[in-house]
């Protein structure tokens, strides 16, 4: 009925013992998420929240809680290495909700995520991952989904809101929804949400959508046309956008005349996306090429 | 964030990239200093901006060329004369041109060849590519599409840094035959990805590099950006900031946490996240308006952050109406509505303004903006709320 989190999912919470980060996932846990430890250094064996172990490591929390899914909140200068303790904890899931983290530091965290395939990890610079109703990781309103058959994937977080509240309005649901973030090196990209999308089955229909920067949206376009069968409806933030200049996220950048939205929108279209013309309309585009069942 | 060549240079030198010997002089004072510096003979004049075409740009009083190769210092100190202050218009600064605060006297080199050689981050990789051409002086861009066989490509594992295999590479690639010359690509390819690494760049690109008459290699131009996310570890860097090379709107706006840029329409757009931002730009323009600026006030979209955005909006003399457009996640839309019409009551707004609220308690967000008195005009949907103030802006203008 999903993908990537579900009832299994144990969370430990780096970071959460700051405002932002507490804020959240007190959130997430009125939610029903399973939250099984905060890690914050030097606080071990104190408690978050009048409940929940706070411990000194990521490790601890994997042998003592059999936590199996981390969410990191830690200021961007020491994210990526709250990140690399997760991956060499064994850690399964990482979700890292922390903007401006330098690329410096993602390039050595993309370098250590290539040596560990079991690991997973879901932004930088992202809202988080979502399956309704059942577990919901991260910093997305909870009201605006509700259990269904749409898979969503977003570069963009109130985007994805939109997109995530124009299906609900429509009477329908989400099975996942993934932010996967605005920077230009993340964990998991356009492609990897399709796949895991299209092999799941409780997944009939998908949204994705994309922005200037990058040639992810192209790769997806391609494994999309080739792999699968689900309809596909998208959106591509950036058409005004100026080249040269980062709209807001550090990866939304046209430069050297790659990263249009207009080289997006082709390739999608060719491969037989809908895609919407106004953020207005991403569901309604879905659901003309979409009868739910 | 960018820096000046000058700058970029000096930094060269101190990671061992060969540079002809130069000096910079910011005001006609310093102009017989700097020269003083350098040896007797011609002088290269370069015009300090960051916007590129220097060359063949000209300045607003009709003065042409941004880059002079003088025969001597008097010329040298006459040209610098008629440079220091004046605008340079180029096709990269817009009409309006830069003035040139700054000018930067370097000794010239008999060229022999001209290269290109490039630094950045490979995203389908995410690690760090060195791009290396035998076309040098001219748009890299073009070079990729009509001879991509004169470009060599080497992609650096970010754990284990530029290996010596990689260098040969590189400069096979460029068609250098020599030991000696071999032995200096090394030393000058090593230093630059050193300086790239440490220094968190995201561009380092020199073009051209040169070789010369008596076979030696060196960067003729430089230019330098650095990830701005990593400036927290580098103060040395960030002293090197030149914010009137910037909007002073954007500048203002990051002060107070805003991500603002300025666009050439009418239309000011105030929204939170980044790629609602975008897309509410798309969207002004798709129902036939022109969108004057980005801006994202952050998730929350605080009272506070709201007041400031519309000061900076309102600071922009082309704006004619303003759509303020929040998707209320976590924060209730109440909260939202509040911010607004506090915010609208301490700016000073004549243009027409239409919001769009949704999400979290968005019919109470609603009916207090309606109760508030303000003259802004309530939107149901993104669509209607992009016609609205595409319709207000044109009536206005009728």
């Amino acid at each position: 009925m999903s993908v990537l989190v579900g009832q299994e999912t144990r969370v430990v919470g780096q970071g959460i013992t700051g405002t932002f980060g507490s804020l959240h996932a007190k959130k997430n846990i009125e939610y029903g998420t399973q939250y099984v430890a905060a890690v914050t250094p030097g606080k071990g064996g104190q408690t978050f929240d009048g409940k929940l172990p706070i411990l000194n490591t990521v490790a601890e929390a994997v042998e003592q809680e059999g936590a199996n899914t981390s969410v990191i909140f830690v200021p961007p200068p020491f994210a990526a290495d709250s990140i690399l303790e997760s991956i060499y904890a064994g850690i399964k899931l990482i979700v890292c909700i922390t903007e401006g983290i330098p690329v410096r530091d993602m390039a050595i965290v993309k370098d250590a995520l290539r040596k560990t395939p079991g690991t997973r990890l879901i932004g930088p610079n992202c809202p988080g991952i979502m399956t309704p109703g059942v577990c919901n990781i991260g910093i997305m309103p909870g009201y605006i989904a509700q259990p269904g058959k749409v898979g969503i994937v977003s570069r963009s977080g109130t985007l994805t809101y939109e997109a995530v509240y124009q299906v609900t309005q429509r009477g329908h649901g989400q099975s996942t929804c993934i932010g996967i973030g605005g920077d230009p090196i993340n964990g998991t990209n356009h492609t990897d949400a399709l796949k895991l999308f299209n092999e799941d089955p409780d997944t009939e229909a998908i949204i994705m959508i994309g922005e200037i920067g990058g040639t992810a949206e192209e790769e997806a376009a391609a494994y999309a046309k080739e792999h699968v069968k689900k309809p596909i409806a998208a959106f591509i933030a950036g058409t005004t956008a100026p080249p040269g200049r980062r709209m807001g996220h550090a990866g939304a950048i046209v430069s050297g005349g790659s990263g249009t939205a207009s080289a997006k929108i082709e390739a999608l279209q060719d491969a037989g996306i809908a895609v919407s013309p106004t953020p207005s309309e991403i569901a309604d585009t879905l659901f003309s090429i979409y009868k739910p069942s | 964030m960018n820096i000046h060549e000058f700058q970029a240079k000096e930094l060269f030198s101190t990671y061992g990239v060969p540079v002809a010997a130069g000096a910079y002089a910011r005001t006609v004072d310093e102009i017989e200093n700097a020269l003083k510096q350098l040896p007797e003979g011609a002088v290269v004049v370069k015009a300090q901006i960051h916007a590129g075409g220097r060359g063949k740009g000209t300045f607003k009083d009709g003065f042409k060329g941004g880059v002079h190769v003088c025969k001597n210092k008097t010329e040298a100190s006459e040209v610098a004369n008629k440079m220091l202050g004046n605008t340079l218009v180029t096709h990269q600064t817009g009409p309006d041109g830069k003035v040139v605060k700054t000018l930067y006297f370097t000794e010239p080199c008999d060229i022999e060849k001209e290269y290109y050689l490039a630094i950045t981050l490979d995203r389908a990789t995410s690690c760090p590519v060195i791009i290396a051409s035998t076309e040098g002086g001219v748009d890299i861009e073009t070079v990729a599409e009509e001879t991509p066989e004169k470009i060599t490509k080497v992609f650096i594992d970010p754990t284990h840094g530029i290996q010596a295999y990689q260098v040969r590479e590189i400069s096979f690639g460029l068609g250098f035959t020599e030991k000696s010359m071999h032995k200096q690509m090394h030393d000058l390819m090593t230093g630059l990805y050193k300086m790239y690494w440490e220094k968190d760049a995201s561009l380092v690109e020199i073009n051209p590099l040169v070789t010369t008459d008596d076979n030696r290699i060196i960067a003729l131009d430089a230019k330098v950006s650095f990830d701005e996310n990593a400036l927290h570890r580098h103060p040395d860097i960030l002293a090197l900031r030149d914010l009137d090379e910037e909007d002073p709107k954007e500048v203002e706006a990051g002060k107070h946490g805003l991500s603002y840029i300025a666009l050439d329409g009418n239309i000011a757009c105030l929204v939170n996240g980044a790629g609602l931002a975008m897309a509410t730009m798309d969207i002004i323009k798709h129902f036939g308006g022109n969108p004057a600026n980005f801006l994202d006030v952050g998730g929350g979209a605080s009272e506070a952050a709201v007041t400031e955005a519309f000061k900076i909006i309102l600071s922009d003399k082309n704006v004619e109406g303003i759509l303020v457009n929040i998707f209320g996640g976590i924060m209730s839309c109440k909260v939202i509505a509040l911010g607004i019409i506090a915010a609208a009551r301490n700016v000073d707004i004549t243009v027409p303004l239409v919001v769009r609220l949704e999400g979290n308690e968005v019919e109470e967000g609603k009916a207090l903006l309606k109760e508030s008195g303000l003259a802004l005009i309530s939107a149901d949907s993104l669509s209607d709320a992009a016609r609205k103030v595409v319709d207000e802006v044109a009536k206005s203008q009728s």
